[in-house]
């Protein structure tokens, strides 16, 4: 390390760099990445199996805890990896900062929109009588 | 060249198309196929909780064979995401950069990603499924 660099030596220990985000974004992306392995089996099997049913056969799917909760987490680690993946989409191939910026922030207000949507929909069916 | 105006990495249209580029880019277009699949998935859990009649609908739409063909489109992005992604996991614990072993993970998660397709389907709408 040059002793005439510019960074300060405590931006250089919390390691953050341009981004002011370090690996956060990578991290994350990675755990629910993980979470999604079993989640997205489970989901599919399931429902796969509702692929012709009715609704009182999906709620009575919906109204078991077990299948709640693992939608419930199928739900938050899903979109939460579509927000982190489709942002580095945007920054990879939206050009124009102004675009980019706007982009980026429709990304996140509809992803966490639509998740709040699905969460609410499952708790209704959940709680509902 | 204006400063907001600079051409962005990747430059897809100035390298031969390889295996590994071919299975980068697909991650990433199912990806944005799964933001599809899950703004579906909303709408079908928000039209369960909705009521019958709007169930029924929607329901229906999917069950056409337009909706069906869109779901086997979301299903076959979801187990390709799936399969290729557990790739990413274990490249990111550093295991299998080998050019051969790349090429042979990569043939196999699409050979997993019919298997997984054609199996769900056939649950879903084969009468093999509960």
């Amino acid at each position: 390390m040059s002793a005439r660099s510019l960074r300060t030596p405590l931006a250089r220990a919390r390691g953050l760099g341009s981004a002011k985000d370090g690996t956060h974004h990578f991290w994350l992306q990675r755990l629910t990445a993980i979470a999604l392995v079993p989640l997205t089996i489970w989901f599919a099997l399931s429902v796969a199996s509702l692929a012709t049913a009715d609704l009182p056969a999906v709620l009575a799917w919906m109204r078991s805890p077990l299948s709640a909760v693992l939608m419930l987490s199928f739900l938050l680690a899903g979109f939460w990896h579509m927000k982190l993946g489709l942002q580095v989409v945007i920054e990879d191939y939206v050009h124009g900062e102004w675009r980019k910026v706007t982009c980026l922030i429709l990304n996140n207000l509809i992803s966490i929109f639509l998740a709040l949507a699905a969460t609410l929909a499952v708790l209704k069916m959940l709680l509902g009588d | 060249m204006a400063a907001g105006n600079r051409p962005l990495s990747p430059h897809l249209q100035v390298y031969r198309w390889q295996l590994s580029m071919a299975f980068s880019i697909l991650h990433r277009m199912s990806g944005v196929g799964l933001a599809v699949g899950l703004l579906l998935l909303t709408w079908w859990l928000a039209a369960a909780a909705s009521g019958a009649d709007y169930f029924n609908y929607v329901h229906a739409v999917m069950g056409s064979w337009i909706g069906r063909l869109i779901l086997l489109g979301f299903t076959a992005s979801l187990f390709f995401h799936l399969c290729n992604g557990i790739r990413h996991l274990v490249w990111d614990a550093g295991h299998g950069f080998e050019i051969a072993t790349m090429r042979k993970t990569a043939w196999l998660v699409l050979a997993a990603t019919a298997v997984l397709t054609l199996g769900t389907f056939l649950i879903g709408y084969g009468g093999y499924g509960g």
